[in-house]
This record gives C-alpha cells, sequence and structure tokens, in this order.
C-alpha cells in the first residue's frame, strides 16, 4: 500500500535529531536505511506521526578501529560493512553474517544500526551482536549511554533505547588470534529471514578452546545465547562428540515459537544440526586462520 | 511540500512531492516513468529495483524526497535510443520473460550486478537476482540471459 501521512523532518546534526527526538519522543520513528520501516509503514503496522530520517547524519556513517575494538557507526550501510577490509579481518564473524542480509538491494540501503535498534529476533545482526558482546552507544541530551548487548534487546522489536535516544555506534571487540567463526541459517529462499540462524565463534590456543560464542535467531522473541553450551566448550578439544553434546546442551532450554515456517519441535532440531555443522565448520575456520 | 531535484538518467529532473511519496511513484507519477514496476509496495518482490548512485535499490523502500541529488538510473536510461543494450539483447535472445511485469526489476538488478562483477558465475547471478520474483518463468531463462550476457561481456 501507498505510505500514510506522516510529518517528516531530515536533520543535519546528531544534535538536531537528539533534539527532535526530545521533543517527539514515541511518535516519532527514527529512519535508518528504511529496509524495515519503509514496509511497516506501508502495511500499516507502525504509524508514527513524525519520521525522523537520519539518512543526511554522515558523522554516523564509517568504521574505525581503536584499541582492540571496532566500532560502525550506526548509519553505515550493510554493503559498506560488507565491502569493510576492518570489518572482515577483526570482525570476521559479523562479515560472515552480512551477506545473509535480505537481498543485494537491501543491503545497499539498509544498515547496522537501523537492524540493530529495529531488534527482529529473526535477523542477523541482533544474534551476532548478542554473540560477540558488542556494545551500544545511545545520545540524548543528557548525553551518551553504552548498553551492553547482554541488555540491549528487551523483546519483540524492542530495545533499551530510549524515546529521546539515537543509537549513533556499536562497538564490536575485535577477534582475538585463532578466533573461527560460522555464521549459517536456515530459510525457505535465500534472503529470507531464517527460521533458524546461528552465530558461532570458536577460538582455538593450542588443541584446547579458550573462547565459545553462540548465539540464535528466530527461536524467540530475542536474540538467544546458548551459555551453558559455551561453558562446557571451553577447556576442551574441539571434536565432534564435543559438539554434538554442545548442540544438546544449547537446545535443551529452547523454547521456539511455532508460525507457518515451523513447529517448535522442528525448529529445535534444526538448532541442534545449526550448532553441530556451526562448531564443526569454526573449528575448521579457526585452524586456517592460526 | 518539499522540491526536489534528481538525476535521472543523466537529465535534471525537478518535482514538488509530499514526504511519503516513494522514489518508484515519483518515477512513475509524476516523471512519467512507468517502465519502473510497483509490485508488492513493501520490498519482496523486486519489481521497482532501480539503481541509484551506482547500486541496485528498492524504489519502494525509499523515499522521493531522499533521492534529492542522487543518480537514479531506470529501465528508459538503458536504450535511450530505442536500440537494445547488451544484457537487454541476451535475455531477448534467451527468451528470459514472459510477462513483463518483473521484467524491469530483474534488468535493472542484474545491470548494477555484472557491472560490478562482470565475471559472476551462475551461482553467483542466482544469489544476486534472488531478491526478484518472477511468476510467469522458473527463473532459468531469466539466469541463462544474464549468463549470455556475461558470456558476451568477456567475449568483447
Amino acid at each position: 500500500m501507498k505510505l500514510p501521512y506522516f510529518e517528516y523532518e531530515a536533520p543535519a546534526t546528531v544534535a538536531e535529531a537528539v533534539e527532535l527526538l526530545t521533543k517527539h519522543q514515541d511518535e516519532a520513528s527514527v529512519l535508518a536505511g528504511g529496509q524495515s520501516l519503509i514496509p511497516l509503514l506501508a502495511l500499516r503496522l507502525a504509524r508514527p506521526a513524525m519520521v525522523i530520517d537520519i539518512n543526511g547524519l554522515d558523522e554516523l556513517s564509517g568504521v574505525s578501529v581503536t584499541d582492540g575494538r571496532v566500532a560502525i557507526g550506526a548509519m553505515t550501510r550493510d554493503y559498506a560493512a560488507e565491502e569493510s577490509d576492518a570489518v572482515a579481518d577483526a570482525v570476521p564473524l559479523l562479515a560472515a553474517a552480512l551477506p545473509f542480509i535480505g537481498h543485494e538491494a537491501i543491503r545497499s540501503r539498509g544498515t547496522i544500526g537501523g537492524s540493530l535498534a529495529h531488534a527482529d529476533p529473526a535477523a542477523e545482526l541482533p544474534a551476532v551482536a548478542l554473540a560477540l558482546d558488542a556494545e551500544f552507544v545511545v545520545r540524548s541530551q543528557s548525553g551518551d549511554r553504552v548498553i551492553p548487548a547482554g541488555e540491549w534487546f528487551e523483546g519483540y522489536l524492542t530495545t533499551a533505547r530510549s524515546a529521546d535516544e539515537i543509537l549513533v555506534e556499536v562497538r564490536f571487540p575485535a577477534a582475538a588470534r585463532g578466533t573461527g567463526v560460522c555464521f549459517q541459517e536456515v530459510a525457505r529462499r535465500h534472503g529470507d529471514f531464517a527460521i533458524v540462524g546461528l552465530a558461532a565463534s570458536l577460538t582455538v590456543a593450542g588443541s584446547s578452546i579458550t573462547d565459545a560464542r553462540l548465539a540464535f535467531a528466530g527461536v524467540s522473541d530475542v536474540p538467544v545465547r546458548a551459555a551453558d553450551a559455551e561453558q562446557l566448550l571451553v577447556g576442551q578439544a574441539p571434536s565432534a562428540d564435543l559438539f554434538a553434546a554442545a548442540a544438546t546442551r544449547a537446545t535443551a532450554d529452547l523454547d521456539p515459537p511455532a508460525d507457518l515456517h515451523g513447529s517448535p519441535d522442528y525448529r529445535r532440531k534444526v538448532a541442534a544440526a545449526l550448532v553441530r555443522r556451526g562448531l564443526q565448520a569454526a573449528a575448521d575456520n579457526a585452524d586456517e586462520r592460526q | 511540500m518539499p522540491d526536489i531535484t534528481v538525476s535521472v538518467n543523466g537529465a535534471a529532473r525537478t518535482g514538488s512531492v509530499e514526504a511519503r511519496k516513494t522514489l518508484a511513484d515519483f518515477l512513475r507519477e509524476d516523471l512519467d516513468l512507468t517502465g519502473t514496476h510497483v509490485g508488492c509496495e513493501h520490498g519482496v518482490c523486486g519489481a521497482c529495483t532501480v539503481i541509484v548512485d551506482g547500486r541496485p535499490t528498492r524504489s519502494c523502500l525509499m523515499l522521493a524526497v531522499q533521492a534529492a541529488g542522487s543518480e537514479v538510473t531506470t529501465i528508459e536510461g538503458l536504450a535511450p535510443d530505442g536500440t537494445l543494450g547488451a544484457l537487454q539483447q541476451a535475455m531477448w535472445d534467451s527468451h528470459s520473460f514472459q510477462c513483463g511485469f518483473c521484467t524491469p526489476g530483474f534488468v535493472m538488478q542484474a545491470t548494477a550486478f555484472l557491472s560490478a562483477h562482470p565475471d559472476a558465475d551462475e551461482q553467483q547471478i542466482r544469489e544476486a537476482l534472488s531478491g526478484n520474483i518472477c511468476r510467469c518463468t522458473g527463473y532459468q531463462s531469466i539466469i541463462d540471459g544474464v549468463l549470455l550476457a556475461a558470456e558476451r561481456g568477456r567475449q568483447g
């Protein structure tokens, strides 16, 4: 359908955007890449009185590397992150997930910050951010606040961002040496939202796993970290048996939703298969990166 | 209503648009460039794909006001004098399309993709076109056409 009527502002600075958000609070929606918000408007699932278009905020675009952290501006387009050498080198799990987002034309406009602020639990970037303990920097008139990924995702399409705050940057820790990654998902067609997706990262030193990270997409109203399975992996030598045990542990408490794409049982089985495969692929990838 | 100037197929075009008007509707209704087709109007079908500043873009998921100052290429820009471009000719020769509704979206997506990846193989082409829906062909003839264009391009 055609978009409903809304007031429109395109601020030239982050300070102006924050001023508008302070004034309009939850009557306003922030328009980043528009690849989720515009469909929501077309389908009348969102009816903001005011749309604040932040595409003119060049200060929010770009990737920088400092002190072992990779800071990605909220308005950095998905394709730009996909083409970034800094992302490929330092945040390989993010680099692995980016090609799964929508389709090429969606990644032309879609943004890193937009996807994470929209917080669709079946999307790729929320699972990656949660797995890597990313940090979210939000700005309001009272200054900046840094929110860890573990506290960012509060519910379906709901984050810890207050109505008067704007997401300005997401910080990812740079991967340690010997870190291998795998992002994979099961979807009906390439580019569809995941029925289940998995972000997996293993750091291997010598013959032992020193760090393990697993997060699911599509199994709850938020992305889900498999902390118990991570603990089971650390200190062990990579093996098929270990990965099978981790898959059992990771999926034991999952309570995935039912929809026309799959039942809870089906999703649990898919999730377990993804853990086994994802850990093996991450271990193989770690070998290559030693 | 905001006044905008957009470069469309190499010519500066101006218009006065409501903020809620999409780029697709601006092209079709204000500029009479009805080659860009509007299918689902929420970013799923790919029929409205155009090229904005060198990147394939869903024109139903971009506001016209956001295109101000951009370079937009539509299907009309591929054959300005009525002679088919190389990709269009290859798709014609491969009987790529039937009803024609999805055609402009596929052609614009493939144009953008081949210009960035002239050596693409079949798998890459399938992935690049995976966001466009065709209800007639079963896709094989479309893939054949893009592969033929890539092959002819490599032969010069």
